[in-house]
């Protein structure tokens, strides 16, 4: 990108934190530096931030997946990006109501979310972390599940058979694992270059900057390349591993993570939800076809908190995230939408439908009734076990003893026995 | 209906494999070196010419990434069966076993089951340096979720492997290996015993002795031993690790009135103190002396030449039923 110049300067003291990770290389013959955060590196990028699509001539492969698409695809992408912002911001606010036990807002990150969720094939399977919401949304999962899990109801609990969405996973990096093992179970059933239609099947994996640390996102890395699987990586680069800046944990840029796997890599901006859309559209395509697994890099960034615990005024500059809010995805989409010649009507009615979205998403929430209180034992093996038998029919014991409630649905107040 | 043949535990897993790969082309094998070499133990041998690169194959030298994709397989619907090739080296798996394999079917409320079995050689008494002899077990039996398993004998590991498999949820299997070439009859017809009950080896009046894995031999050495001094022992092995088949072990010590619970595993907080606790809550009145646990030293598992010391043998165990018996 051709943007130093034009960078300011919150940005600058990102690029001048390169404390332990300076790496200078011979770039187009003259010596450049290149850290992981830096704007020398190329990136796929459709709409400008000035809301124009303007793709370069390289990318033309990409801009060919956009102008397949019609206007009500366009549409669909902002709906879905207001939609999840409305929704993430009432989630915030439920959580500081006491009626979630923590939230984790995607607030910044809907266009690499929206448009790489609605690239996936509807049978193809998705593996989060735990910021998708955006994804989920895609591929049509209630969102009252996520309420559920955050209020404490329960682990997650949807289907992923039926979902193609999987559980969200909190131990980063873990599920990068599980979705290799289901590409190369893919694989192993006849679901990849076949080309016959319907038939050939392929998996994405969504992780963030902090999560390329773990070493099993390296070992996912080895055996995708080992079996050739049908995969994409998909990693969100929102540049802040809680407190950690992304260039004080890596050396190299992400998308060239898996090069030493052989994996090839690619840097999109993750705030430019065409690009995200088509480069991600590519590149699923490819592993459907046989191509074997390839890195998405999303640069993006986390204009709100970690999670609804998280204080990011206490080790990030509030220039540098106004500055990102400048940048805001919806915004660069909206921009576009109205030189499209979309109406304020199309923006009044995402409004309405956002608003309703979050009265129906606060009502669930009241209304969502409290685990059984046995709950805990369900699930916990498929097959009969003794030793959880045993021990819910105790608790069950236990429970009539001190007066017969069997639910933890009876406010907070213990019932010691007394008449109710 | 009985086809007996003489094989060693090492032998009677793989043909356990075998059938289990033969009744359902969903079962994987996979590990490090499990195809081309068979293992280091040969115990997957043969089965690369027979079931071909797309059934068993090698894995990298990536623990979590073996148990991690073995559970992105059973998403799949396979029955994925990993191989660690020795104990000390599951430790790097240990997240995706206890943290993913153990909780998905919970975490998902019953839609995803785990079929997934990992299979372990473990324990000592091979004279192999570090990391090569340990009995990790308790860790997986403290663990919802899984269930633990070993065979004692060829008969119990060419059945349980199979069982094994066919459970839908994830089971460790425990392979004794310093008694990986012991022989004994297996009964390719006849009809498995539950995968998690316990069985009495020997029938015995004065005494229970608890064991499992390797030391069942050892245990059964003790037995014969004490016999020749006068005392009855029983001899039970309990087969399954978690759950532990209380039921079977109750009635014993209801009979003798004392216990003896061995294993390799150091004793603190190991199998043998989740038996005698339980035994004491639920044989308190029919106890004629405390439970007596013999095992391991609470050290790291000692270099080769102080391994013996380290092992209970059948001395210790009859110094444990002196003790028992004196009250």
């Amino acid at each position: 990108m051709a943007e130093t110049s034009q960078i300011p300067r919150p940005l600058r003291i990102v690029l001048t934190r390169k404390r332990f990770m300076v790496r200078f290389c011979q770039h187009s013959s003259k010596l450049v530096v290149v850290t992981s955060q830096s704007a020398e590196i190329p990136m796929v990028q459709l709409l400008n931030h000035e809301g124009e699509f303007a793709p370069t001539k390289e990318h033309q492969v990409y801009e060919d997946i956009i102008r397949g698409l019609r206007q009500e695809d366009f549409l669909k992408f902002y709906r879905d990006m207001a939609r999840i912002r409305r929704f993430d911001n009432e989630a915030t606010a439920l959580q500081r109501q006491g009626q979630l036990g923590l939230w984790v807002p995607a607030i910044g990150q809907e266009a690499a979310q929206i448009g790489s969720g609605h690239a996936v094939g509807p049978n193809d399977h998705i593996f989060p972390s735990y910021r998708e919401h955006g994804v989920a949304i895609t591929h049509g999962v209630d969102l009252i599940q996520m309420i559920k899990m955050f209020r404490g109801v329960n682990h997650g609990g949807w289907n992923p058979h039926e979902t193609k969405f999987h559980l969200y996973a909190i131990v980063l990096g873990t599920h990068t694992l599980h979705a290799t093992g289901y590409a190369m179970g893919l694989r192993f059933d006849g679901k990849v270059g076949t080309g016959i239609p319907d038939n050939d099947l392929a998996v994405i994996t969504y992780f963030g900057d902090g999560a390329t640390a773990e070493g099993d996102i390296s070992e996912a890395f080895l055996f995708a390349a080992n079996h050739k699987t049908p995969q994409v990586f998909f990693c969100q680069n929102n540049q802040w591993a809680i407190s950690s800046p992304v260039e004080s944990q890596l050396p190299v840029p992400i998308y060239r993570r898996g090069e030493g796997f052989g994996i090839p890599g690619i840097r999109v901006d993750g705030n430019d939800v065409l690009a995200c859309y088509a480069v991600t559209k590519k590149l699923m395509d490819d592993a459907r076809a046989g191509l074997g697994p390839a890195l998405i890099e999303a640069f993006t960034y986390r204009i709100g908190a970690h999670t609804t615990s998280d204080d990011p005024s206490k080790y990030r500059d509030s220039e540098e995230v106004e500055y990102w809010k400048r940048r805001d995805p919806l915004t660069r989409f909206e921009t576009f939408l109205r030189k499209q010649g979309i109406g304020q009507d199309f923006f009044d009615e995402v409004e309405e439908a956002g608003n309703k979205l979050a009265t129906e998403v606060r009502e669930a929430t009241f209304a969502m009734p409290e685990p059984e209180l046995d709950a805990m034992f369900d699930y916990v093996y498929s097959d009969p076990h003794p030793v959880i038998e045993e021990q819910k029919a105790w608790l069950k014991g236990y429970e009539e003893s001190l007066g017969g409630h069997t639910s933890s649905d009876q406010g907070d107040t213990p019932n010691y026995g007394g008449t109710r | 209906m009985s086809n007996l043949v003489e094989l060693s535990i090492a032998k009677a897993i793989n043909a356990g494999l075998r059938k289990s790969m033969q009744d359902s082309d969903r079962v994987l094998v996979f590990g490090e070196d499990v195809a081309r070499l068979g293992g280091v133990f040969r115990v997957t041998e043969g089965l690369l010419d027979e079931f071909g690169d797309q059934r068993i194959f090698n894995s990298p030298i990536a623990e979590s990434g073996i148990i991690g994709t073995a559970i992105g397989l059973a998403m799949r619907g396979f029955r994925p069966v990993a191989e660690i090739q020795f104990d000390g080296f599951i430790y790097p798996a240990f997240d995706q076993i206890v943290s993913q394999l153990a909780k998905l079917t919970n975490r998902s409320a019953g839609h995803l089951q785990m079929p997934v079995v990992i299979r372990v050689p473990y324990g000592g008494g091979i004279g192999a340096v570090e990391h090569h002899s340990e009995s990790p077990e308790a860790y997986f039996a403290h663990t919802a979720g899984l269930r633990v398993i070993s065979p004692s004998n060829p008969n119990d590991a060419y059945w349980m492997i199979q069982q094994a498999i066919n459970s839908n949820d994830p089971v460790l299997f425990f392979e004794p290996k310093r008694r990986y070439w012991q022989k004994g009859q297996v009964n390719l017809d006849g009809a498995a015993m539950p995968m998690h009950q316990a069985v009495t080896l020997r029938q015995g009046t004065d005494l229970t002795m608890v064991a499992y894995g390797p030391m069942v031999v050892t245990a059964l050495e003790a037995a014969e031993i004490a016999q020749s001094e006068g005392i009855s022992i029983e001899v039970i092995d309990i087969r399954s690790l978690s759950p532990i088949d209380f039921g079977h072990i109750v009635e014993s010590v209801k009979k003798t009135g004392r216990m003896i619970v061995t294993h390799e595993a150091g004793t603190f907080v190991s199998i043998s103190s989740e038996i005698a606790a339980k035994i004491s809550e639920l044989c308190f009145y029919f106890l004629e002396a405390p439970v007596i646990r013999v095992g391991g030293f609470d050290v790291p598992y000692p270099a080769a030449k102080l391994e013996e010391l380290y092992l209970p043998d059948a001395d210790r165990l009859m110094e444990a039923v002196d003790r028992v018996m004196a009250y």
